[in-house]
Order: C-alpha cells, then sequence, then structure tokens
C-alpha cells in the first residue's frame, strides 16, 4: 500500500509542534501517549485539542464568541429550512464595574466564573452558552417554544441572582442580570449578525428600564396555522359557517 | 411621487418580470420611473433586463462613484438602480445599509414620479425595511398554493408588524379570467377572519386591493429568454396588455 505524500516520516518529523504542545500543556490538556513520530492519531488528537482550546474562553471554560458565531449560523440555517423556533439570550452582569472597582479585578474574574457557572446550570444540552465579550455572555437555545421564551429567561436570571459568590474569604457578593432574548424568524431568509442586533435591542431596553430584568422581542406573527390554510384553500369544514 | 415596493413572499412569482414591464408601461404613460433593486444583489433585474452595469448601488456605498453615475437608463425608457453582485454582503441589514438604503432614496427621490422597490422574495429583514421606506406596498401572487400561503404570511406580518392598512394585489399566471378576483376575495376572507381580529381596535381595516391579474401566457416565457421587455417585444399579448392595464390603475391611484 503506497504512503499518502504527506505522512512520510519526514513531513511529519518537519512540524513544529512546540509551541501548540505548550498551550495544550498549559491549559490541562492531556495527550494520547505519543507512538512514534508518524502516529497520525496521535497527531489528530493534538489537532483536536487545539480546536477545543481556541473554542472556549480561557478564564470561565464557556464556549467563546467565535464558537458561538458558528452555532449560531447553523442554528439560522436549520430554522430557516425546519422552520422550528430557536431563541438567542443576550445577557449582561448589571454595574459590573461596580464590582471591579469595590472589589478588584480578581473579584471580578470571580464573579465572571460563577455567573457563568450559574447559566451552565440553566441549559439543556443541546443549547450553547457563551461567553460574548467582558461581562456579556449569550445564549443559543434550539427549538424554544415562543410561549416558554419568556420563562426561560426568567429562570436564567433568577438563578443567576440568587447565587452567593464569594469574592474573598468570608465575603460574598451577588449580582443580577439583564436578558434581551430574540427569536430567529422562521422560514424566511435572515442573518446571524441581524438576529443577535435583534436581542441587543431588547437587552438595551432590559437595561434602559431598570436592569435585572428580561425583555423579549415580541415574536412575529408570519406562521400560517391549518386552520387559516383551510380557509384560504376553503377546505375548512368551518368554512362555511363564516 | 411615490414609492412603491413590489414583494412577494415565495419567489419565483414574477416579481422581478413584474417590476421591470410595469416600469416600461409606466414610462410610456409619461412617468419618470426608477426600478430600484432593493434585494441588495439577489435579484435579476439586471439578467430580466439584459444589463451589464459596470457601476452598481455597491460602488455608491462604498464611496467609488456617485449616484449619478450608477443610475443607468433600462431600455423600456426607465430608470435602474442596481445592487450588483458586490452587495451580496448586504443582504444583512446592518444599520448602516439601513441609512445608506434611507439616504439614497431620499436622493433619487425628487428626480422621479415613480420609484418600483423591487424586493427579495421571503420576509427577511431586508425585505420589511425596503417595504417600510414604501408609500404602497404591492404583494404578486400566482394561484399556486406555496405562492398563496407566502402572500398570505406577507400580508400578515405587513398589517400586524408595520402597520399596512392598505395592499395592492396582483395575480400572476391565472389559467381563467376572474381567477384573480377570486384569489383577492379568498385572501381577504382570511384576513378579516384571521388578522384583523388581532388588529389595534379602532384602526383601519386591512383592505386588500386587486390591482389586476396577468394570464398565464406563454408569450411571457419567451420575452425572459430574449431577455426583453415584453410589453415591448409582444406588446398585444394578454399578458402584456395586462401589464398596460396595472400600470393604467396604478396611475389613476
Amino acid at each position: 500500500m503506497p504512503t499518502p505524500p504527506d505522512a512520510t516520516p519526514e513531513a511529519h518529523a518537519a512540524l513544529s509542534l512546540r509551541g501548540a504542545l505548550q498551550l495544550l500543556q498549559q491549559s490541562g490538556h492531556t495527550l494520547p501517549e505519543r507512538r512514534g513520530s508518524t502516529d497520525v492519531a496521535w497527531l489528530q488528537a493534538v489537532i483536536d485539542g487545539l480546536c477545543e482550546l481556541s473554542s472556549r474562553d480561557p478564564l470561565t471554560g464557556l464556549a467563546n464568541r467565535r464558537q458561538f458565531e458558528l452555532t449560531l449560523a447553523s442554528e439560522i440555517d436549520r430554522v430557516a429550512r425546519a422552520g422550528e423556533p430557536a431563541l438567542v439570550l443576550m445577557i449582561d452582569i448589571d454595574h459590573f464595574k461596580r464590582v471591579n472597582d469595590a472589589h478588584g479585578h480578581q473579584a471580578g474574574d470571580i464573579v465572571l466564573k460563577a455567573v457563568a457557572q450559574a447559566l451552565a446550570e440553566c441549559i439543556r444540552p443541546m443549547d450553547t452558552v457563551a461567553r460574548f465579550g467582558g461581562e456579556e455572555f449569550a445564549m443559543i437555545l434550539p427549538n424554544c417554544a415562543p410561549s416558554f421564551g419568556q420563562a426561560v429567561a426568567e429562570r436564567i436570571r433568577t438563578h443567576v441572582g440568587a447565587a452567593n459568590i464569594e469574592v474573598a474569604f468570608g465575603q460574598d457578593v451577588s449580582v443580577t442580570v439583564s436578558i434581551g432574548g430574540a427569536f430567529a424568524p422562521q422560514w424566511v431568509r435572515s442573518s446571524a449578525l441581524l438576529w443577535v442586533e435583534r436581542a441587543d435591542q431588547q437587552l438595551y431596553l432590559a437595561k434602559s428600564q431598570g436592569r435585572n430584568r428580561a425583555c423579549l422581542e415580541h415574536q412575529t406573527v408570519s406562521l400560517v396555522s391549518a386552520e387559516e390554510k383551510g380557509l384560504l384553500f376553503g377546505t375548512s369544514q368551518f368554512a362555511e359557517l363564516l | 411621487m411615490s414609492i412603491l415596493a413590489v414583494t412577494s413572499g415565495k419567489g419565483g412569482v414574477g416579481k422581478t418580470f413584474l417590476s421591470a414591464n410595469l416600469a416600461a408601461a409606466l414610462a410610456l404613460r409619461g412617468e419618470r420611473v426608477l426600478v430600484l433593486d432593493a434585494d441588495l444583489g439577489l435579484a435579476n433585474l439586471d439578467v430580466v433586463l439584459n444589463l451589464h452595469p459596470k457601476i452598481t448601488l455597491h460602488d455608491v456605498f462604498t464611496g467609488k462613484a456617485s449616484l449619478d453615475d450608477a443610475i443607468l437608463p433600462a431600455p423600456g425608457g426607465f430608470s435602474v438602480l442596481l445592487a450588483g453582485s458586490g452587495l451580496v454582503e448586504y443582504s444583512r441589514l446592518t444599520p448602516q445599509v439601513r441609512e445608506q438604503l434611507v439616504d439614497i432614496i431620499a436622493r433619487v427621490r425628487p428626480r422621479f414620479d415613480r420609484i418600483l422597490l423591487d424586493t427579495g422574495a421571503g420576509i427577511s429583514d431586508v425585505v420589511l425595511h425596503a417595504i417600510s421606506l414604501a408609500d404602497d406596498v404591492l404583494v404578486i401572487a400566482t394561484p399556486e398554493p406555496t405562492s398563496m400561503t407566502d402572500a398570505y404570511a406577507t400580508i400578515k406580518v405587513l398589517a400586524m408588524q408595520h402597520g399596512r392598512r392598505a395592499i395592492r394585489l396582483v395575480v400572476n399566471q391565472v389559467s381563467a379570467a376572474g381567477e384573480g378576483r377570486t384569489i383577492r376575495n379568498q385572501l381577504q376572507l382570511v384576513v378579516d377572519r384571521f388578522v384583523a381580529p388581532q388588529l389595534e381596535a379602532g384602526s383601519e381595516p386591512l383592505q386588500l386591493t386587486l390591482l389586476g391579474e396577468i394570464p398565464s401566457d406563454a408569450s411571457v416565457r419567451e420575452a425572459v429568454q430574449k431577455r426583453a421587455l415584453l410589453i415591448q417585444t409582444l406588446p398585444g399579448t394578454p399578458a402584456a396588455r395586462a401589464v398596460l392595464g396595472i400600470a393604467e390603475k396604478l396611475s389613476a391611484g
């Protein structure tokens, strides 16, 4: 069997892996034992490790913004094709600067980690929670019925608010979050950017209405129900009654 | 001066065909007409009109060309402002694009009697934004169930979220005279039953007006294949006469 050109010992040995291995080691990622310089499985594990690393937020361990955008793009395709409802939530810690000012940046980091942890506790396996940037987090909830949206957001808000966060020995703080949410428009062409922008507008609304609240965009009613179709095509058994 | 958005819900029902031929028909009536490709790069206005624009809206947006250079004369005696394929990236409606579109329309407004906005298919944010800039909306549908459903969904969104109360309807590809009227009545019936009760109490009723029906006509395909305007190459055909009739009704207000 001929060896593919890129898997020759020479080609493999020429790879410079030092930086990659240092990064993986630093992040506590463990690799399988390397079986010789041409171990493809090992090399794959290195690549997988790097992918994992580049999709996570180093501080909180949540998905990072890059991973979030990837997931969002595939989700919006799914919504447009399948018409399943999906919700995006933008979550921002209220007055985060005050935590930093009062307790220092290390305390700020502890709060970010604790909020991330609380958010991760709220989600289903198919959901994605990400650190969007700074003290802002984002969630993608596929197959979330519009009628549940507000309740889901409220549950998250309450759960985060209830957490006692020990920022220093014997010193607990708690924080609140403001949440903005928008559903992806079903069956229609849109973009991930617009979707997030709409959720962001709701977040802005939640902030301007006094924070520690969840605002969801009024669900667009573009769906045509079976009853409506029935009447439209004259197949409804009630048609003659109207 | 008025702005008319031409939209459809479902694609492939003759939206761009109607925009181009309607523009030519209105131009014949002496109107100064501009067709603006508001699908931002996804419309086929240039294909329908057999134009190969060197300068497009994209160049205006990016400051590479002036608006005057981008307004092109079309074969039917009207003007077009094409998005160009470089504008595909604008199919995302960022705030900048939103503002640029508003700005462009404000600038071309004084120079024309009528602007037709050829919107994209679907009910995307871009389409809805383009429609929001128009004084009137024309929804085009065919008797196909999917097209009727999408037209209904479009009407519903326009009424419920954008406060539209007067929507004009053109039914394309009808197989018998009067089919357009039947479809308009059917849509109005469903609207009255399902949409009207959800509209703000005391607001104007949602009214669908049939602007016209265009018969299913082999000449349309022939003109499209020749990349020519139907009302120019085959003016006597039933479909061409129908388009002229729609223009007359529009002119009358």
